[in-house]
């Protein structure tokens, strides 16, 4: 059988050399930082430092709680001055609980115990320190790696896929990473592999990043990772297209890539696995691509955690004109922040400040049927028609064109000529339609609810009938015994 | 002459006879469909509608004298699947669905009466006398029975406010 | 400090300019850009068209612009819509500009006018404007006036003479602009020696006529123009309306389009296809009767439609197999028409009928979604480290 190719996708204006030729430099520390308890996909980590507290870089400040959770680790040594709310870095804008820390600026670790040897450890306990070390989808998705790992435990893995896509326009953190810190990268993805048995690994890099590919075939060498160049074509970095670029497998809709015996990570997770497990270090900082037509000096910094977005973007850059637009993340995928004043998280791959002319917006229009949108999407959606659905309050017909396949890569707005907001449609009928199933699931509950409630006041009301003839029956013969004994 | 009239009256009477047997065999029984909408209904015959009990409501809006968007408690899903039940359409302007309530019962003025949870038609109110109340969010309807027994006004109905969890993307303006 | 908006805008934060190109990668920016490159790719064929048809078919030009212009404005201020935003977009002018390329190059100007009422007002605007209409404006609007004025829709006018081999039995001059305008805007008669049947019509006239003869000899035999030769008809030197003219420029354009990444292969493919292969098969059945595959892919609309009107995207299914389909009904319809039907030419029609069919290729003609089966259903979940 031949082999099935990525459908669709566009070939967005890179703009990678604005960054991808400056070193990674250490962001120094700034007065304060603001450490999210909420930095992954799942239940928010529950505090278990109080304010007052002195810590050390690295200490756990809070704990996983739930299923599908990470822990949270002082990003430097200091004092916890509070632990109240600010704004997430989120397009809500809604607030999250943070743990403010105030710097010492000793950047003291605390005890780091590493194993001597990560690679003898048993698998399960590469994962649950995988897990400890607060590690989490570092490519944007921020779900906690190691209960990933932990899923792909049970069913048998055949192919470790490490994701060096990075497809989205401006962002080079990974590039970078992958020129600079080739051979802890291929410790971390060893490791990986480890955790969950995998028989083959596969690192798939655009072949936009010549140097990146060089320098892990390089580290590669004699490790049995076989480094492969993939097209650069958006959204390769996703893990359906990525997983079919490389392996030809294409995962079953409403399955998870693991039932198939693959699983995909990203070249960063992999080098916080490394480091988590050689060093002893949790997750406490990252790489953030800063970028954008409208900074003075693009380029990547290791930023501590909690570091907000404003200090950074004004330490590390500045502006040559006003910023049309503030993006957390990639351009194509990112959110645009709310507020500047949000810190710096675990998937923050990159702060972007675009200016009006790279936005290119314009209002929509109207749907001209060109077909640019089904040729794009790269799940073979029809966008155009989901779009007119939801826009006539039809969600369920939009769904049964497959909304849910949608993964929201972006593809169809951006190629839109109407500017259509396709992507926002889809995104704002998938929380529509969550919030009507949610509706209906209470409706369900607060039937069961009423029902029970209604047996529970007949059977009291029996109870009492039931306690009433009792008393009665026990007052009638009280009484005829008390007339028996007057007559006697 | 006779030769048309017969075979059109035969047929007038064959066909007659046909749609008097259909509409015996193939009636719709009305309280069917008031029993099927009964079932959509939250069951909580928390009379918000101005009938007694959710039955009363059911053969209501069957009969036309209720919009399909009498519940409140059923906001706009169960509005939704009504107008789909009966086939008439939904004026969904009509119905001012201002998002999830809930009860909130403020500590300050409750004295612990119990009267609010023994109204409470799903439960969701815990409490014992002389206690504090406390709602359960998943459990309550905000139907608003509790309000209204409340000798010291102390419960209210709020909009649930969205967290980083349950927000979502509205409509697209444009 | 800058401060952003609220509430933030959703994803993704840039949109395609127009400074990328490729054939395969689609470099489609807004769409009055696209609008604009369309008229560009439309320009080489019109400039050669006015200069083999004289001054008349320039002012009829410019009537079917302006007044197109002119509908568009009036019917979106009737429906409270903005003029100037929707105006802009360029759409009116690609289908008045059109559709004037489909017209006969020295009709009078009313019929330019209602040509032009009929596309934006009837076909266009009162379906509910740019990207909801069901027919292409230009076609339909053709259709319309082809049926509604048959003498004024049929009077094709012979090209300039320009090259050694025409016959110099041509007896009128070219009128200058003043006279040109008194053409197009009195009934005044056109000069003897001015029109002459296109080859179509002409072979349609032979067969009906019961003489069928060669194709060669039965074109050369008719005065005014140059007898059938396929560098001629390509080049555009034969009678015609202005689009039927040059589809050697009309060619250029539509592959500027596809370089542009604007229009896609499919359905001109098809359409030439479709018009191809019938028109191969007959004319090695009886090359007598029927003319070869070059006469009919040179002749008539074939290549303006092929490049510029089924690449129409409203009017045309959505996916790449949809519109192959639909390219390919455009051709074997406008072939059968010419062959066997009452009009010489069949395109217009061809593509109406093909535009009804569009809803019931959409709905049939669906990408397979990732992870599923044609039918919809989730594909079978296999793990190959399982069963080892």
């Amino acid at each position: 059988m031949f082999r099935k190719t990525v459908r669709g996708g566009v070939h967005p204006c890179g703009h990678k050399s604005l960054s991808n030729d400056s070193p990674i430099r250490y962001f120094p520390l700034s007065d304060t930082l603001y450490v999210s308890m909420q930095q992954h996909i799942g239940a928010p980590a529950s505090p278990v430092v109080r304010p007052g507290d002195h810590v050390l870089k690295g200490q756990l400040i809070a704990s996983s709680q739930g299923n599908i959770s990470a822990p949270v680790h002082a990003p430097t040594s200091g004092r916890i001055l509070a632990l109240a709310e600010h704004t997430a870095p989120h397009p809500s804008g809604l607030p999250v609980l943070v743990a403010t820390l105030e710097p010492d600026g000793l950047d003291e670790w605390g005890a780091l115990n590493p194993p001597s040897d990560p690679m003898a450890l048993s698998p399960e306990e590469v994962c649950i320190r995988i897990g400890a070390a607060g590690i989490v989808g570092m490519g944007g998705a921020t779900f906690p790696s190691a209960v990933k790992l932990n899923l792909s435990l049970n069913s048998q893995i055949q192919t470790l896929i490490i994701n060096g896509g990075e497809c989205e326009p401006y962002l080079s953190c990974d590039d970078r990473l992958m020129r600079e810190r080739a051979t802890l990268i291929i410790q971390g993805i060893l490791l990986m592999q480890h955790a969950v048995q995998a028989r083959e690994v596969l690192v798939g890099i655009e072949d936009n990043k010549p140097d990146a590919i060089s320098a892990m075939q390089q580290a590669a060498q004699g490790s049995g990772v076989q480094v492969i160049p993939v097209p650069s074509q958006y959204p390769m970095g996703s893990e359906k297209q990525l997983i079919q670029q490389l392996t030809g497998i294409e995962i079953p809709a409403m399955s998870r890539a693991a039932a198939s015996g693959i699983i995909v990570h990203n070249v960063a997770t992999a080098y916080a696995a490394a480091e988590a497990l050689y060093q002893g270090k949790p997750l406490v900082s990252r790489i953030v691509t800063l970028s954008g037509g409208a900074v003075t000096h693009p380029g990547n910094w290791q930023v501590p955690l909690g570091t907000l977005a404003s200090h950074f973007l004004n330490r590390a850059s500045g502006f040559n004109e006003k910023p049309a637009r503030l993006i957390m993340g990639g351009p194509m995928m990112g959110i645009q922040l709310p507020d500047l004043n949000v810190p710096v998280i675990k998937g923050t791959s990159g702060i972007l400040a675009l200016t009006e002319n790279e936005i290119n917006h314009t209002n929509p229009g109207p749907c001209v049927r060109c077909g640019n949108c089904v040729r794009s999407c790269p799940m073979g959606l029809l966008p155009l028609e989901m779009a007119a659905n939801i826009r006539s309050g039809e969600l369920k017909k939009a769904n049964e064109l497959g909304l849910h396949d949608c993964v929201a890569c972006g593809a169809c707005s951006y190629i839109c000529p109407s500017s259509i907001p396709l992507t926002h449609l889809f995104n704002y009928a998938k929380g529509e339609l969550a919030q009507q199933q949610k509706a209906r699931q209470k409706m369900e509950n607060t039937k069961v609810l009423a029902q029970r409630r209604e047996r529970r006041l007949e059977r009291q009301a029996k109870e009492k009938e039931a306690l009433m003839a009792a008393r009665r029956a026990a007052a009638a013969a009280k009484k005829a015994a008390q007339q028996q004994k007057e007559e006697a | 002459m006779l030769m048309a009239v017969l075979p059109l009256t035969l047929l007038g009477a064959f066909l007659g006879l046909v749609l008097g047997i259909a509409s015996r065999l193939l009636k719709v029984e009305r309280s069917n469909v008031a029993e099927e909408i009964e079932q959509l209904l939250p069951g909580t015959q928390c009379g918000q509608c101005g009938n007694p009990s959710c039955g009363a409501a059911a053969e209501a809006v069957v009969a036309g004298d209720l919009p399909p968007t009498f519940c409140p408690p059923g906001g706009k899903a169960v509005a939704e699947a009504i107008a789909g039940k009966l086939g008439i359409p939904l004026d969904s302007s009509a119905m001012c669905d201002e998002g999830p309530r809930i009860a909130l019962i403020n500590e300050s003025l409750c004295i612990g009466c119990t009267r609010c949870y023994k109204v409470c038609p799903t439960d969701a109110i815990l409490g014992s006398a002389k206690q504090m109340h406390v709602v359960f969010e998943q459990a309550c309807t905000a139907c608003g029975k509790c309000e209204d027994v409340c000798p010291t006004e102390c419960i209210s109905m709020v909009a649930i406010k969205p967290t980083l969890h349950t927000w979502t993307w509205s409509q697209p303006t444009a | 400090m800058p401060v952003s908006s609220f509430p933030p805008n959703h994803g993704p934060h840039i949109h395609n300019s127009t400074g990328n190109t490729s054939i395969l990668q689609n470099s489609s920016a807004h769409l009055p850009a696209l609008m604009l490159q369309v008229m560009l790719a439309l320009s080489p064929a019109t400039l050669f068209s006015f200069w083999a048809y004289g001054w008349p078919s320039f002012i009829l030009w410019l009537i079917c612009l302006t007044s197109a212009l002119l509908w568009e404005s009036l019917l979106l201020k009737l429906f409270g819509k903005s003029v100037s935003k929707h105006l802009k977009d360029g759409s009116a002018l690609v289908t008045a500009w059109i559709l004037a390329l489909c017209l006969p190059p020295w009709a009078p100007w009313w019929l330019a006018i209602v040509g032009t009422f009929l596309a934006i007002v009837i076909i266009k605007q009162i379906f509910g404007g740019l990207g909801q209409n069901v027919f292409n404006p230009a076609m339909a609007a053709r259709v319309m006036l082809l049926i509604a004025f048959p003498v004024e829709m049929t009077q094709w006018i012979n090209p300039a003479p320009v090259l050694d081999n025409m016959p110099s039995a041509l007896t009128f001059q070219f009128p200058d602009i003043s006279s040109s305008i008194s053409y197009i805007f009195s009934s005044q008669a056109l000069p003897d020696g001015a029109t002459g049947a296109t080859f179509l019509s002409d072979i349609k006239m032979q067969i009906e006529a019961g003489t069928p003869a060669h194709i060669a000899t039965a074109v050369s035999s008719s005065a005014n123009q140059p007898a059938y030769s396929v560098l001629d008809t390509g080049l555009g030197l034969h009678s015609g309306s202005l689009g039927e003219g040059s589809a050697l420029l009309l060619s250029l354009g539509g592959l500027f389009l596809l370089w542009r990444g604007i229009i896609t292969w499919q359905a001109p493919v098809g359409l030439l296809l479709g018009i191809a292969i019938p028109a191969l098969l007959l004319n090695q059945a009886s090359p007598e009767l029927y003319p070869g595959a070059d006469f009919h892919l040179l002749n008539g609309a074939t290549m303006l439609a092929a490049w510029f009107i089924v690449t129409d995207p409203v009017t045309c299914p959505v996916t790449a197999r949809g519109r192959l389909i639909f390219g390919l009904g455009c051709g074997l319809l406008a072939y059968l028409i010419r062959t066997f039907g009452n009009y010489p030419e069949g395109i217009a029609f061809a593509v109406m009928l093909m535009n009804s069919a569009t809803p019931v290729i959409d709905r049939y003609i669906q990408p397979r979604i990732y992870g599923r089966s044609r039918r919809g259903q989730a594909l079978a979940v296999n793990n190959p480290a399982a069963d080892k």
